[in-house]
């Protein structure tokens, strides 16, 4: 290979700043769901600010680095993660307290195509805890109201304990220019609402199929079957995006442990429109 | 009739249908509404109706020992029964007005003698109800799969 050829990191891309936990929210009973709001130490100079759908690394000194999709922005400049607890990272990161320092590199990856015309509707199908990752865009687009026509939030979770944001979601329910839709697969003997997957939210339309944009996140099975129903609603494929998990280490396209065949989930996604991505869901074991 | 065809006509459940097809529909419906708490069907129990839910929510149940469990809701656009459609026509399970529900309420007896006496309308009837039939029996399984309790997008390793 020509040395010219050679591909080579950006200065720093591997070296993560100091950034302290200033808050920390659980949301989950179970305490396996947390969000940090994040500021960065005296003399760190942030970067751009992340925009809806891009993540960071964070990274536990000495135990390990993971990537996380910001679910919110503050407006000084805070950046709140929502993380689950699931693997020795995230687990080991469960119990820190407001206080202690974290390093943080990024942000990375492509965002969610919020500039596309004004006037679109706006669907969005959250699963779980992919209702973090689609946050800021309803954060966004409540600001920026009047730039989109109908926003129909879509979230499944698996039961009414599972729920992330309470607070929010009844403040969204609340508001009579957002369809907020809620399910849970399992329901209680004190749940009120729907029961079912997230699917079925999508099964019922209020939305315009020839002039709306569709963003999901979650799991990946749950994303192919709310793509699938979007197309039966009418929707062109190319107007539905989908944002990829995958095990993300060096975030900068480098290392290849997030290959999806061609594409780097840290630097082409982790937000990809789902023509992109279609044909890696047929595909076992990818 | 006119009113009713034109609520046929616009629900999503009956597009690409003739309006032959359409007609016959309406012929065999009517406008009902329900108060919260109503049992549409009960499981076990002989079924020859089939709704569009115009606005409201139902649930559907299993009734267990220890009570009911709602495994499913229906809302607004959606069909409920397709109990009606073969032998022994009985419901699998309960269905329940969870909210003050408004209705088009199908005499499906009637409608499977047309679908035998016309079978290119009941061929027509049969592939919508079989869409909708796999459209639920994927819910279903993705439900089963509980694919919430696993990881998550871009949030931990």
């Amino acid at each position: 290979m020509a040395p010219d050829a050679v591909a080579t990191l950006p200065d720093q891309a591997m070296a993560p700043e100091p950034w302290r936990i200033h808050s920390v929210r659980r949301d989950v009973a179970s305490n396996e769901v947390f969000s940090w709001t994040l500021y960065p130490e005296p003399g760190v100079e942030p970067g751009a600010a992340p925009a809806p759908g891009q993540f960071n690394m964070l990274y536990l000194f000495g135990v390990g680095e993971v990537p996380i999709s910001v679910s919110a922005i503050t407006d000084d400049g805070g950046i709140v993660h929502t993380i689950r607890a699931v693997g020795s990272v995230t687990r080991a990161m469960q119990d820190l307290e407001a206080g202690t320092v974290v390093g943080l590199r990024g942000p990375f990856g492509t965002a969610w195509p919020l500039e596309q015309p004004r006037g679109r509707d706006l669907v969005l199908v959250a699963g779980g805890i992919g209702l973090a990752p689609l946050r800021p865009v309803i954060h966004a687009a409540l600001q920026r109201r009047s730039e989109f026509g109908r926003v129909v939030v879509c979230y499944g979770a698996r039961s009414p304990g599972d729920m992330i944001f309470r607070d929010e979601l009844d403040a969204w329910a609340e508001r009579d220019d957002v369809d907020l839709r809620i399910t849970v697969d399992r329901g209680t003997a004190a749940w009120r609402g729907d029961v079912g997957v997230v699917t079925q939210l999508v099964d019922r339309g209020g939305f315009d199929r020839r002039n709306t944009l569709a963003l999901t996140c979650g799991p990946e099975v749950m994303m192919r079957f709310t793509a699938s129903a979007l197309e039966r609603r009418g929707l062109k494929p190319e107007d539905i995006y989908v944002s990829m998990e995958r095990n993300m280490r060096c975030a900068v396209g480098f290392c290849g442990h997030c290959q999806i065949g061609a594409h780097f989930v840290c630097r082409d996604g982790p937000v990809f429109p789902y023509p992109v991505m279609e044909p890696a869901f047929r595909v076992r074991e990818l | 009739m006119n009113e009713l065809l034109a609520i046929i006509e616009e629900q999503p459940f009956f597009e690409d249908m003739e309006p032959e097809h359409r007609r016959l529909l309406a012929a065999c419906a009517a406008k009902c509404s329900y108060t919260a708490g109503t049992r549409l069907m009960r499981d076990h129990e002989p079924t020859e109706t089939f709704w569009l839910i115009r606005e409201g929510q139902v649930a559907l149940e299993s009734p267990l020992r220890e009570g009911s469990v709602a495994f499913q809701t229906l809302g607004t656009g959606d069909i409920l029964g397709w109990s009606w459609l073969l032998p022994p026509y009985r419901a699998s399970y309960d269905a329940r007005a969870v909210t003050d529900i408004h209705t088009l309420r199908f005499d499906a007896g009637v409608l499977r003698e047309r679908m035998e006496a016309d079978p290119a309308f009941g061929y027509v009837l049969m592939k919508h109800f079989a869409a909708l039939i796999v459209q639920r029996l994927q819910a279903a399984r993705l439900q089963a799969l509980d694919i919430y309790s696993h990881g998550g997008p871009g949030h931990g390793a």
